[in-house]
């Protein structure tokens, strides 16, 4: 299609600016991108953290902003070197259980019958069998490092997003115009490619969000273990060199704080985002909130009544 | 009944899954994996307990389905082999001892959260736009951010460290003998409220959000308009004409949360050296007690499945609908 990029600029550009209107998407926005210009160019303004610079666990200085490990080496340094490794990772996987799960889901929903039956069979075992205990023996079993990591938790996230989106598969596969696009004669990839993921684009990224903020909970619990690459510096890592040097009996709150901080404004970020972005691409929401403020201008209290979206404007 | 028996024969499917993969990850070590489990333990280990190991786990030079058939009639004998680090103990009997600890964790802190988390999303949903909708839900998706074992340590470092209210770890005091006393009861609840609080405070905001997104939408529907239009005391149509409706979803999530929880309060465990099977579990991959570390998947993994399935009990009780289908 020639007018295609062009589209997709316009599509951006309608992105971008919903974002920011939206109060809680621009709060959510804000912080990752603050958080991606530390992984980008951080680690180019710290020193090297494995370097041990001083006296073991020194309480924050001007020396050292955020203090000193167990092991004398500089906590703001670790910490800005981790966001690297622990947001790539983080989004890596939480890309590749998405996919992953549409794939499964899709095909699932799409192609009924009894392929449904033993792809919704297998994603359902794979959501009942406890993830943690699970990604544990696997990691124990592979060489440790970023790749078994991602593949332990690619392994032990991708039912969830199967289930979802294999439901949401079945619901469009009902409507009209998948029932043209199959009369007319349309390869069924071409369907699935064309016509049903284009009208989940919102519940795509809503998952990515999702997963990610599972992927980098789960990341940094598995690394506080100790299964990941303990020689390498990321925020789980940090956290196990903390509980390994026993920072909490010792009162050296400076080594697990911080880290502890920045996963949980991470996964904030992330969830403000996707709220956001749920406000943003469900009209029902956008219109209800439109017709309250219209309610309480002229001083009647909104009942809960759901307005009725019109087709068009 | 035909519902039950259909749950039943998925988590059978399930354990058998759950079998299967614990069979295969030992074959997945680069290498022979005999071997190559085998070279870790010589030196370590008594000759005849390499050869209970092997027998154990089916690693002889037998074919692989033969293997397999060995391993699964072991497996349902509760015969998981031999802990290597607790040599000669069985692997059954090791988990056994840290079983109780784990469920009372996991356990208490699910329930806890599921009612503390459903009547908040209640309250917030009857008073919507309220304070109790507007403070609660950010605040506990921030919490809920936070990674379990992160709030955990945070807690033991103020309230246990720094403050002094609570012991620093452990289930209960060395100088207590175990027994149903009030004196030992009281000091395990004691060694717990910081383990269970800081999962419940976790996962609460999960079960807020879930309950009142749905309680929003059932408040709007035809029965509870009508309920309300008879004049029913608030209350009442709050709770037995639409609490009771919105809770169906969360009950179904409940069952994946125990899972959810269950991995959270290992993790939970290891801050607090609280003697569970995270514990045991992260002990087992340190010491590379490979029979432990399978032993205690499977149990965990058995415990998760039961549990789901009392909750498709209780699901059945609760929605006429599957139960008049069913019947």
């Amino acid at each position: 299609m020639s007018d295609g990029p062009r589209r997709e600029a316009i599509g951006i550009a309608l992105w971008w600016d919903a974002i920011r209107r939206d109060r809680k998407a621009a709060t959510g926005a804000a912080l990752l991108a603050a958080f991606a210009l530390v992984a980008v160019f951080g680690p180019l303004f710290v020193g090297d953290p494995q370097a041990l610079v001083g006296i073991p666990l020194q309480p924050p200085s001007w020396h050292h902003l955020l203090g000193t490990t167990g092991q004398g080496q500089d906590v703001l340094a670790q910490l800005v070197v981790g966001t690297r490794v622990s947001l790539a990772i983080g989004f890596g996987v939480g890309l590749a259980v998405v996919l992953i799960g549409a794939l499964v889901g899709v095909t699932a929903g799409f192609y009924g019958g009894r392929v449904d039956g033993l792809l919704s069979l297998l994603f359902n075992v794979f959501l009942v069998i406890p993830g943690l205990p699970l990604a544990i023996v696997i990691a124990a079993y592979l060489p440790s490092g970023p790749m078994t990591l991602s593949l332990v938790l690619v392994v032990t996230g991708w039912a969830w997003n199967a289930r979802v989106l294999r439901a949401q598969t079945l619901s469009v596969r009902q409507r009209d115009f998948v029932a043209a696009a199959i009369v007319t004669g349309e390869s069924d990839l071409r369907i699935i490619v064309d016509e049903i993921l284009p009208t989940m684009t919102s519940l795509l990224v809503a998952q990515v969000i999702g997963s990610t903020i599972y992927a980098i909970g789960a990341q940094v619990g598995l690394e506080f273990l100790g299964l990941g690459d303990v020689s390498a510096c990321t925020w789980g890592t940090n956290l196990y060199w903390a509980q390994n040097d026993s920072a909490l009996l010792t009162g050296a709150w400076w080594t697990f704080a911080p880290t502890g901080l920045c996963v949980a404004l991470v996964g904030f970020a992330l969830s403000m985002l996707n709220s956001g972005f749920d406000e943003i691409t469900n009209p029902r929401l956008q219109l209800e909130r439109a017709w309250r403020t219209h309610l309480e201008a002229r001083g009647i209290r909104p009942s809960r009544s759901t307005p009725v979206v019109p087709d068009h404007d | 009944m035909r519902f039950l028996l259909r749950r039943l024969g998925f988590y059978l499917v399930a354990g058998w899954v759950a079998l299967t993969l614990n069979f295969f990850l030992p074959r997945l070590m680069p290498g022979d994996p005999a071997t190559a489990l085998f070279a870790r333990f010589r030196g370590r280990l008594a000759p005849e307990a390499m050869a209970s190991l092997r027998e154990a786990f089916g690693l002889t030079r037998a074919p692989l389905w033969r293997q397999y058939l060995t391993y699964l009639a072991h497996a349902l004998r509760g015969d998981f082999g031999t802990s290597v680090a607790y040599f000669p103990s069985p692997v059954l009997h090791v988990i056994g001892t840290g079983l109780f600890w784990t469920l009372l964790l996991a356990g208490s802190a699910v329930i806890i959260s599921f009612a503390i988390g459903t009547l908040l999303g209640v309250a917030a949903a009857w008073w919507r736009r309220g304070w109790i909708d507007g403070v609660l839900p950010p605040a506990l998706v921030f919490l809920g951010a936070l990674p379990y074992f992160w709030l955990a340590m945070v807690a033991l470092y103020v309230l246990g460290f720094t403050l002094g209210w609570f012991p620093l770890g452990h289930a209960y005091s060395d100088d207590l003998t175990p027994g149903w006393t009030f004196g030992f009861v009281a000091d395990v609840v004691r060694h717990a409220v910081l383990p269970v609080g800081s999962i419940v405070l976790a996962t609460l905001g999960g079960w807020l959000l879930s309950m009142r997104n749905t309680m929003i939408t059932v408040l709007g529907s035809d029965h509870v308009n009508l309920a309300r239009a008879k004049g029913l005391h608030p209350a009442r149509v709050v709770l037995r004409y639409a609490a009771r409706n919105a809770l169906l979803p969360s009950i179904t999530s409940f069952g994946m949360a125990l899972g959810f929880v269950l991995g959270g309060s290992l993790l939970t465990e290891i801050v607090f050296s609280y003697p569970g099977q995270g514990y045991l579990l992260v002990q087992a991959v340190r010491n590379q007690d490979y029979p432990l570390m399978q032993g205690i998947f499977l149990v965990i993994t058995f415990a998760v499945l039961g549990a789901n399935w009392l909750v498709d009990v209780v699901y059945l009780w609760l929605d006429p609908r599957i139960r008049d289908s069913a019947s």
